[in-house]
């Protein structure tokens, strides 16, 4: 299932490494609240701080959409380096992106990292469905019995999981207090000596490169939807109509994300309306540029219907691009649809209707 | 021109505070702050409304109406509600290549 994170448990029992090891719980200082009646030790998976370049291949594919179901670790307790009983414990998704950004950020250090299942889904989103949640987070901890492999009762959590974390109900249940840590996997060496996290730790971003990374999976969503309508159009419309289709799921799916924060307007559906006026532009201009002085109605018409059909077919990619931002709420996405979608339904219609009656006309006129 | 992030559910009542400092934690936008004995909000047209305040505030002084703001799934939840087909927590595209 995954590379870097194997059980380990029965292959090295004289090892120091706690939950593995011969040692009592019993026998510790700070007294587990509960003894499990269960036999045995604890079951533990090794995990290491290396990305290999099989990882690095894992991340790419998970970037493209392959297999997006299937990108997950093992949930449970691994361990990293060689941990004793007074080792933190940090809480993570199964989701591979999640969980090598954990442990890569965690490298030269000896940590228990408690995995939850959350189904592949990275822990934001996970939280917000509630996979990533309290309920999740006490049955794993019951589960891998940390309280015999720890002595502490502090459970360090990602920033990004507390909308389906309740810190003071697992509190109650579990014996656990939860401990909010950056919202970076980045920032937690930092976070760790100080032990608290500065207000740009607490801070979700959207920098370029947080943009770009998303382009794969928007181009991989959109283009098989897309492009029997760009080969349709190709064969039936022309050139010049198929790359006016091609050139919205590009500038949809690739110039809007690189753009964001530079169109102007806060809404995404009229950034998407602006960008996608642009990119009509020089369709809409070719041409009646080409033909100079004699411009018929016909052409007039055509250019009419790049610029009613591109602007609405960009604005819907960008407002489908609202998930994927880190600072969209939904009652703002709502008005952004009530308000928007109709005009981009009615521009595109009316374009539609347009096309036929041009197709009409030059039938019927022979032109 | 309509700015539709301006307006949210976010609802804060500060007599319920008890000062545990939680939400300005958890909250990703800086919505509250600190000033020593409660809470106050100090960005609230920045909540997204992830819930993660309220979902973590130990006596319900802050309340929101908490939702993921993704249009297409939303536009998807929207066309199949008329199926009645129960929509399992299923990965939205977006949430897919996220490594939060």
């Amino acid at each position: 299932m995954r590379k870097g994170s194997e059980c380990q448990c029965n292959l090295r029992q004289d090892d120091a490494i706690a939950g593995c090891g011969p040692r009592d719980p019993a026998s510790r200082d700070d007294p587990p609240k509960r003894e499990s009646p269960t036999a045995g030790t604890p079951t533990t998976m090794r995990a290491t701080s290396i990305i290999t370049l099989a990882d690095r291949w894992d991340h790419f594919l998970a970037r493209w959409g392959v297999n997006r179901m299937g990108h997950k670790v093992a949930p449970g307790l691994h361990v990293l380096g060689s941990p004793t009983p007074a080792s933190p414990v940090f809480v993570t998704a199964n989701y591979t992106l999640s969980f090598d950004a954990l442990r890569s950020a965690l490298a030269g250090m000896d940590a228990y990292l408690l995995v939850l299942d959350t189904h592949g889904i990275n822990v934001w989103c996970a939280a917000g469905k509630g996979t990533f949640g309290t309920e999740e987070l006490v049955r794993r901890v019951e589960a891998t019995r940390l309280r015999e492999v720890v002595s502490h009762r502090v459970l360090i959590l990602p920033q990004l999981g507390a909308p389906g974390v309740a810190a003071h109900d697992v509190k109650k249940r579990t014996s656990f207090r939860v401990e909010y840590g950056p919202v970076r996997a980045g920032d937690l060496p930092e976070y760790l000596r100080l032990r608290q996290a500065g207000k740009e730790m607490r801070r979700v971003r959207f920098s370029l490169s947080d943009r770009l990374v998303l382009i794969p999976i928007e181009l991989v969503h959109i283009l098989p939807r897309m492009s029997p309508l760009v080969v349709l159009l190709f064969f039936f419309g022309g050139t010049l109509a198929s790359a006016g289709a091609l050139s919205v799921i590009l500038a949809g799916t690739v110039l809007f994300p690189i753009l964001l924060p530079w169109l102007p307007t806060h809404n995404f559906s009229t950034k998407g309306f602006v960008l996608g006026g642009l990119v009509a532009l020089p369709f809409a201009l070719a041409p009646l540029l080409r033909h100079g002085g004699s411009i018929s109605w016909l052409q007039v018409g055509s250019a009419l219907v790049y610029l009613l059909v591109i602007p609405p077919g960009v604005a819907y990619l960008g407002l489908n691009f609202t998930g994927a931002t880190t600072f969209t709420s939904r009652t703002g996405v709502r008005r952004e649809i009530f308000t928007y979608v109709p005009v981009m339904a009615w521009m595109g219609a009316t374009g539609l209707g347009l096309t036929l009656l041009l197709t009409a006309m030059r039938w019927l006129g022979g032109a | 021109m309509l700015h539709a992030y301006l307006e949210n559910t976010l609802r804060y009542d500060a007599s319920l505070c008890i000062g545990c400092g939680l939400c300005s934690q958890v909250c990703p936008h800086g919505v509250f702050d600190q000033n020593g004995r409660v809470a106050f909000l100090v960005r609230r047209e920045s909540c997204i409304e992830c819930g993660a305040c309220q979902r973590n505030c130990p006596t319900g002084a802050v309340q929101v109406d908490s939702g993921v703001g993704c249009a297409s799934g939303m536009i998807r939840a929207a066309l199949s509600r008329r199926n009645r087909v129960p929509r399992v927590a299923q990965a939205e595209p977006c949430c897919q290549a996220a490594d939060r």
